[in-house]
C-alpha cells in the first residue's frame, strides 16, 4: 500500500471520524496534488475543521488513510504548517520570539529566517513588538509568517481570516495568494465564506453537514481569481450555493 | 500646545484629587479618636490619643529602639519568606508539571494546608526551642502555601490551544516549560508571592508575640505587660503601614515583569 507519488501532497482514502457524539467525517477520499491551493467550505459543525486536524496530524482518522507528500501522517509536524483561527501568538514573546519558537533551536541564521518571513507578509519593522501591540489582522500575518518560517510544504488554514473584518480580510486574501503564488506552497484552506473559497482556491471542496461528506469538487476558472466581480465569480458562487443547499434542511439549520 | 498644557494641568489636579480622596476616611478616623480622646470619653490607660502614639513613635526613633525592631521583623521575614519561595516554588512547578508528583503530594498538602501556622507554634517551640528557628518555621509554614498552590494553579490554568501549538511546532519538552508553560504561569505564581509575603508579615508577628527580645510582635507583648497601649498600638500601625508599602513595591516591580498581559 506504500504510495509514493512526489506530485501529490495530500491522499486522503475513505477517513472516518467518529467522535462520541457521532460520526463527524465519512467516506472522504480526496487527492491534493503539488503546489495546488484547495478551499474546503462547509457550515459550521460539518467537520471541516476535523478534516484539517487530520490532515495536520492533530487528530487521528477513525479509520481510512491519510497521507501527506507520501508518508502517512502520525503526529503534527514542523513539514506541515498549520495556521489557526486564532493568531495563537504568545503574548509574552515578541514577533521575534514567536516567530523563532517555531524553529528548532538548531537551526541556523534564525534571525536571517524571520526577517525573511516578515518581510514576506510586510512586518519587517514589528519584529520586537508584542501580540498585544499588533490589530488583529497584522497578528494573524505574523502567525502565517511562523508557519512558513519552517518553508513547509503544505500549509494548513482554519478560517484563518473569520476572526477580521471584511475589508482586513479582503487585504489578507490578497496577501496568501500572493504568498502562494511566490512560494509554491501547497494550501488547503477552511473557510465558511464561498467567496473566499472561489477568490483563492484552484478548486473547491463542498462538504455537508452531520456528517461531513463531499458533496462535490468545483473546479475554478482562473479568472475568478482576478477579480470578484466578474460574471464567471457569480455563475460560480451561485453554483456552490446550490451545491450547499440542496437536500440540506437549511431553515432548520442556522448558522 | 495650550489645548495639551490645559490637559495636563487637569490630569495632575484629579491626580491629587484622587490622593486626597483616599487619605479622607484615614485622617477622618485619627481625627475622630483625637477627639474621643481630648473629650475625656475614653479611659487614657486603655486608649491613649494619637498624639500619645506619636510621641511615643518619635521617642523610639530618637533611642534607636524602633528601627532595631522593625530590622529584626524585617530579616526573619526576608530569610523566612526566601525559604518559602524556594520551597514552594520547586514544588509548585514540580506538581504543576508532573500528575504522578502532583498525586503524590496532594492529599498531604490538602490536610496541611488548612492549619493555620500558629496553630504550629505549641510543636515548634517544643521541637526547635523559642530561638530563632521556631520563629522562621512559622514563616515559612505561612508563605508556603500560597505560593506553593498559585504556581500549581497557575501551570495548570494555561491555555490548552498553546499546548496544541507546541505540538504543531514540535517544540521540544523543555522549551515547552521555558518558553511556554512557566511564563505562562508567572501572573498566577507572582499573585502566590504577593500573598505568601503578606501572610510571612501575619506569621512573623504570631511568632515574636510568643517568645522574643526584639521585633514588632515583641513590641505588642512587651507593651501589653508594661500597660503601655501606645507601644502595643505603635506596633500595630507599623505592621499596617510596613504591609502595605511593600505590597505596594512588589506589584509595582511585578507589573514590570509581566508587561505583556
Amino acid at each position: 500500500m506504500e504510495r509514493k507519488d512526489q506530485q501529490r501532497a495530500v491522499f486522503l482514502q475513505s477517513v472516518e471520524k467518529h467522535f462520541d457524539a457521532g460520526p463527524v467525517l465519512s467516506g472522504i477520499t480526496l487527492d491534493v496534488a503539488d503546489g495546488e491551493f484547495l478551499s474546503v467550505v462547509g457550515v459550521s459543525g460539518c467537520g471541516k475543521t476535523t478534516l484539517l486536524r487530520i490532515i495536520g496530524g492533530l487528530e487521528r482518522a477513525s479509520s481510512g488513510q491519510v497521507l501527506v507528500y507520501g508518508e502517512p501522517v502520525v503526529r503534527a509536524s514542523r513539514k506541515t504548517g498549520f495556521v489557526f483561527q486564532d493568531h495563537r501568538l504568545l503574548p509574552w514573546l515578541t514577533v521575534e520570539g514567536n516567530i523563532k519558537l517555531a524553529l528548532d533551536h538548531n537551526t541556523p541564521d534564525q534571525d536571517g529566517i524571520v526577517r525573511q518571513n516578515l518581510e514576506l507578509v510586510k512586518l519587517q519593522d514589528f519584529g520586537d513588538s508584542y501580540p498585544r501591540q499588533l490589530s488583529g489582522g497584522m497578528a494573524q500575518r505574523v502567525s502565517i509568517a511562523r508557519a512558513l518560517a519552517n518553508r513547509p510544504r503544505l500549509l494548513l488554514l482554519d478560517e484563518p481570516f473569520g476572526a477580521l473584518d471584511a475589508m482586513t480580510r479582503i487585504h489578507m486574501q490578497q496577501a496568501l495568494r500572493e504568498i502562494w503564488q511566490k512560494e509554491k506552497i501547497t494550501m488547503i484552506l477552511i473557510t465558511h465564506d464561498v467567496e473566499e473559497a472561489i477568490y483563492l482556491g484552484e478548486r473547491v471542496v463542498v462538504l455537508s453537514s452531520r456528517p461531513g461528506r463531499i458533496k462535490q469538487i468545483v473546479n475554478i476558472p482562473q479568472e475568478c481569481h482576478q477579480t470578484r466581480t466578474g460574471k464567471v465569480f457569480h455563475e460560480i458562487r451561485d453554483q456552490i450555493y446550490s451545491i450547499f443547499f440542496k437536500g440540506e434542511d437549511f431553515a432548520e439549520k442556522g448558522d | 500646545m495650550n489645548q495639551e498644557e490645559k490637559r495636563k494641568g487637569k490630569a495632575s489636579r484629579n491626580k491629587i484629587w484622587g490622593i486626597l480622596w483616599r487619605l479622607v476616611l484615614p485622617l477622618s478616623i485619627v481625627l475622630a479618636w483625637e477627639a474621643v480622646c481630648r473629650a475625656g470619653l475614653v479611659n487614657s490607660y486603655a486608649m491613649p490619643s494619637p498624639e500619645a502614639v506619636v510621641k511615643t513613635a518619635v521617642d523610639s526613633i530618637r533611642d534607636g529602639s524602633l528601627w532595631g525592631h522593625i530590622l529584626a521583623s524585617f530579616f526573619r521575614v526576608h530569610e523566612g519568606f526566601m525559604l518559602a519561595a524556594a520551597f514552594g516554588l520547586v514544588l509548585g512547578i514540580l506538581m504543576g508539571l508532573s500528575k504522578r508528583a502532583e498525586h503524590f503530594f496532594e492529599v498531604t498538602v490538602q490536610i496541611l494546608k488548612p492549619i493555620p501556622p500558629i496553630a504550629w507554634i505549641p510543636l515548634a517551640i517544643l521541637w526547635f526551642g523559642i530561638g530563632e528557628q521556631s520563629k522562621l518555621f512559622i514563616i515559612i509554614l505561612g508563605a508556603f502555601f500560597p505560593i506553593l498552590l498559585n504556581t500549581i494553579s497557575g501551570i495548570h490554568n494555561l491555555d490548552p490551544r498553546y499546548l496544541e501549538l507546541a505540538e504543531v511546532y514540535e517544540v521540544s519538552r523543555k522549551r515547552l516549560i521555558t518558553r511556554i508553560i512557566l511564563p505562562g504561569a508567572m501572573p498566577e505564581v507572582l499573585t502566590g508571592i504577593r500573598v505568601g509575603l503578606g501572610n510571612a508579615w501575619v506569621c512573623v508577628v504570631a511568632a515574636e508575640m510568643i517568645a522574643a527580645s526584639q521585633g514588632i510582635g515583641y513590641m505588642l507583648s512587651n507593651g501589653r505587660s508594661m500597660s503601655r497601649p501606645d507601644i502595643v498600638i505603635l506596633g500595630m500601625l507599623l505592621i499596617g503601614i510596613i504591609g502595605k508599602v511593600v505590597d505596594d513595591l512588589l506589584k509595582l516591580v511585578f507589573s514590570k515583569l509581566i508587561e505583556w498581559t
